[in-house]
């Protein structure tokens, strides 16, 4: 077996957004503004194809998500299979719909870890933002049948403007739920989340308090808690190696079967991505447009191109450089090199005047 | 860490062939390393019932070395990866 033909390198991991049916209205949420409804979704047995074929072509992790996975009445099979295959399988899990006898069930079809978000440490503030009444409450006993059923525990804290003050205290919820890792994720503004971004970003000195609270936890929690950190572009000077390159580590598949150089890449216009229901993973990573598109270096434009972190960050994100400045092929704007990067200043002005009302997740309702 | 300490991967690490790349490498949510052939070695003996000094018997043995130099090299490796979270004891 080899790890892909002439220069392209084998991904390393797959996700699989195995459903867009959630209970939670999530106004950040990563999934594309037009959902996909249940009727479109991949069955079990294509679902256990990809999963073999990810494996074959090199990919060691899958993370299982969506929406919410555990949505799907078959997540049970999925797991078994995707562990058959021999991948590292991860649950990428909201909770709300968790009980003792699937986390029993999920756990003995060789599940490897989960991932629960929560949307605050604050319950009211948590169900508000999530748009779930009591849906913070049955997390928590979620977090606790997981680490019941032996599993390890992830908690992700998804952060913005209207949450980023209870960081300490999101800290501390890892520890008392038995985390061993925790991930502060800023919001990325893509989808939903641009739709909602005046309500949501952070102003610098929020952000930078919150830094030096994870520094601090980093430094007094060593050895008991893992922080992962994602730090908002709208504050950076160099954009994030994003997917860690176009077509380079990483592939999605969509709930329809779509497969994507990330989950976001529906947004671009001018695509059409490889579906799996009629080509193979392999060749889809392998022989597509879609994939070669942004691959690699050539594609890229002045500052990019001759820049000495062109193979650091990879010119940053290609979704965030189509929704700012309407063209996927330009500088992330999250570079200083990249004309339009005031646009992310104006952007933290214009939040800072705003107020804090939602347009909330909802299928049939783009925002 | 001593040398009477059994230690086990921690929760959620796996030690897995990497068929595509031709290699073995521990998985963790979100994480993956390629040991090198020394701490691949080290890593195929944690069973969660050996203790060090059992690992540095049965290394000592296979490579024919002195003893405590195996021990105290195989000490190292798990305090190292013990403070990566890779390995409890």
């Amino acid at each position: 077996m080899t790890a892909g033909r002439g220069s392209i390198e084998a991904p390393l991991a797959l996700l699989a957004e195995l459903t867009h049916r959630c209970p939670l209205h999530c106004p950040y949420c990563s999934n594309p503004t037009a959902l996909t409804g249940p009727g479109a979704e991949l069955d079990t047995a294509t679902w256990a194809r990809v999963f073999r074929e990810a494996a074959a072509l090199g990919c060691l992790q899958v993370h299982l998500s969506g929406g919410e996975p555990t949505a799907r009445r078959d997540i049970v099979a999925l797991v078994a299979a995707a562990s058959a295959a021999g991948l590292y399988t991860n649950l990428i899990t909201a909770g709300v719909l968790l009980d003792a006898a699937k986390l029993a069930a999920l756990a003995a079809a060789g599940l490897d870890h989960v991932q629960l978000s929560v949307q605050d440490a604050e319950p009211a503030s948590a169900d508000r933002i999530g748009g779930y009444a009591g849906g913070h409450a049955r997390k928590l006993a979620a977090a606790r049948l997981v680490t019941e059923a032996g599993l390890p525990l992830t908690l992700n804290a998804v952060v913005h403007r209207q949450n980023l003050d209870r960081l300490p205290a999101l800290i501390a919820l890892a520890l008392d739920l038995g985390a061993g890792r925790l991930e502060v994720a800023h919001v990325q503004y893509y989808g939903w989340a641009l739709a909602n971004r005046d309500a949501l970003l952070p102003g610098r000195d929020q952000l930078e308090a919150a830094t030096r609270t994870v520094e601090a936890a980093r430094r007094a929690l060593s050895g008991r808690l893992v922080i992962d950190y994602v730090v908002p572009d709208y504050h950076a000077a160099r954009p994030k190696s994003c997917m860690g390159g176009w077509g380079r580590r990483f592939l999605a598949v969509s709930p329809a079967g779509r497969v994507l150089p990330c989950h976001a890449a529906e947004s671009l216009p001018g695509f059409d991505f490889p579906d799996v229901r009629q080509v193979s993973l392999r060749q889809a990573w392998e022989d597509s447009g879609a994939f070669a598109r942004f691959r690699g270096t050539g594609w890229m434009p002045p500052p990019c191109r001759g820049c000495d972190r062109a193979e650091v960050d990879w010119g940053g994100c290609r979704c965030q450089a189509f929704a700012l400045t309407g063209d996927a092929a330009a500088t992330d704007p999250a570079c200083a090199f990249s004309p339009h990067h005031a646009l992310l200043a104006s952007a933290v002005a214009t939040a800072a005047a705003s107020g804090e009302g939602f347009t909330y997740r909802e299928p049939r309702r783009q925002p | 860490m001593n040398p009477a300490s059994i230690p086990r991967l921690a929760p959620g690490m796996r030690l897995r062939e990497d068929k595509a790349r031709g290699q073995w490498v521990v998985l963790g949510p979100e994480r993956m390393f390629v040991p090198d052939a020394v701490a691949l070695e080290v890593l195929r003996l944690l069973d969660g019932a050996r203790s060090i000094d059992a690992m540095a018997d049965d290394l000592a043995a296979l490579y024919d070395a002195p003893r405590t130099e195996i021990l105290a090299d195989v000490l190292a490796l798990l305090e190292d990866l013990h403070a990566r979270g890779v390995v409890l004891a």
